[in-house]
């Protein structure tokens, strides 16, 4: 498989679960991005959404792996209890270190190291959410010409996250939920 | 030096650093996780209020300032007991093995403020082999060797110790083991009397004893391929025949060719065995 030239990252917290289940299921088979997506979930209590989805969408979703390529049409979790970065060579690496907003995997820390590699090939999703991640990572990926896509707070579940983002941010473009389902159902 | 807005070092000035800091000290941080590493100095960046003219500065001109920005980029992140079921796993799987050696050598590389390595005297302990075992505990950061040397730490992180405790399936109860003062806790001293810290650099040092045990746990992660091959291959000559190597729950022999000269013996928590 070949690496992918393409990221959309997506993330997620309180209320974003059901939301990216139906995302991943309105993707066409086949699309050329890597998919990757960080949502909170404590490690003691594993959801498993990867299972869940392996199972509805017929083809093998991830968790990402440490020094792993990143590659066209797949499709990445962050593991619960790490941070997921992205390597200048478009591989991934893991990463223990403090949490981030009092979370790990933090969506800061995807966003911001995926951004300086993927540049201007890079789309990120921010979703529902009671806290603050996502919003400095959001500042790092308008600084290397990426683009940003915050769910709408009034559609979010929990809109701290989302809201929080726009005011820190300013110029973020805003999608309703029909908005963000046409995009995945409508990848290539 | 001090600045009003922040700045950002980008991977070609990371890479200049590693260079400088690989001229000016003995440290070599070639082969550490590039995206990680830069989170890392830019941490210290922010903290000392540097750009990165003032960090090649100090680097050079500062006395003791590549041991300090050393110690702050490696991460410490460590708990008692974390992934309790790995624990378990060594008292089901590993230990059985380990009582048909009269003596017994642990490392534990990379091992921070030392909290697995007591988890393990505990765990040595229970199953009556502490008392013909020797550990070994190796960090490249100093400062968090004097801590584990101390066995003192803060009480309010024993509520977390004791359910990773309980869920090893453990017998007895974690307070056996320690003293609580004020706020503080202190590791027993029939726990703390087998082990020995010091300083020890993956990507630089050699082998230097024979071990039955090795555990390296969530720190090849903070390294590529390349180099993370390095230190299977020095743990591979520090091993004793049919001695066992365990890594994190995100790090795997599999990528790597000294794979055929091991054998699994629990994949989900990555616990390998010597046999060739």
């Amino acid at each position: 498989m070949e690496k992918a030239d393409d990221v959309i990252l997506i993330g997620g917290s309180a209320g974003s679960y059901t939301l990216i289940i139906d995302m991943m299921e309105a993707l066409p088979e086949i699309f050329s991005p890597a998919i990757v997506i960080v949502i909170h979930r404590n490690p003691k209590f594993t959801t498993r959404i990867e299972d869940t989805l392996s199972a509805r969408l017929k083809k093998e979703i991830v968790q990402a792996e440490d020094k792993a390529h990143i590659l066209k049409g797949g499709i990445y979790f962050a593991a619960p209890g790490y941070h997921l970065l992205v390597e200048p060579d478009k591989t991934f690496s893991l990463d223990i270190s403090e949490r981030v907003r009092f979370s790990r995997p933090s969506i800061d820390v995807l966003f911001e190291t995926a951004a300086e590699v993927y540049l201007d090939h890079c789309t990120a999703f921010l979703l529902s959410g009671a806290n603050q991640d996502g919003t400095d990572g959001i500042k790092q990926l308008q600084r290397m010409g990426s683009k940003v896509i915050v769910q709408s707070p009034t559609e979010a579940l929990i809109s701290t996250m989302p809201k929080h983002a726009i005011e820190a941010n300013g110029h973020v473009e805003i999608y309703n939920n029909r908005q963000i389902m046409s995009y995945f159902r409508n990848l290539k | 030096m001090a600045k009003l807005t922040s700045s950002h070092i980008s991977f070609q000035e990371l890479q200049d650093i590693v260079e400088l800091v690989g001229k000016v000290s003995g440290f070599n941080l070639m082969g550490y996780s590039k995206s990680s590493l830069k989170r890392r100095v830019q941490r210290v960046m922010d903290l000392e209020r540097m750009d990165v003219v003032d960090l090649k500065n100090a680097i050079i001109n500062v006395e003791g300032f590549h041991t300090y920005l050393m110690n702050e980029i490696t991460v410490n992140v460590t708990e008692m007991f974390r992934d309790p079921l790995y624990y378990n796993a060594l008292r089901t799987d590993v230990f059985p093995y380990l009582e048909t050696f009269p003596r017994l050598k642990f490392w534990s590389a990379g091992c921070s403020t030392g909290e697995e390595v007591y988890s393990l005297a505990i765990m040595l302990t229970e199953a009556d082999l502490y008392n013909r075992s020797f550990i070994y505990g190796t960090d490249v950061n100093s400062n968090v060797l004097e801590v584990a040397k101390k066995a003192i730490y803060p009480l309010k992180s024993f509520k977390l110790y004791t359910e990773n405790y309980n869920g090893t399936g453990a017998f007895n109860s974690l307070s056996d083991y320690y003293t609580a003062m004020y706020d503080a806790a202190i590791i027993h001293a029939d726990i703390r009397k087998n082990i020995l810290f010091s300083q020890h650099n993956l990507a630089t040092d050699y082998v230097f004893n024979e071990f039955q045990f090795i555990s390296c746990r969530n720190v090849l992660i903070y390294f590529d391929l390349e180099l993370q091959n390095r230190i299977f291959h020095l743990f591979y000559e520090s091993l004793s025949e049919f001695g066992f190597l365990c890594l994190g729950t995100k790090e795997t022999l599999f990528n790597h060719k000294i794979m055929s000269k091991f054998k699994v013996i629990n994949k989900k928590f990555n616990i390998y065995q010597k046999i060739k």
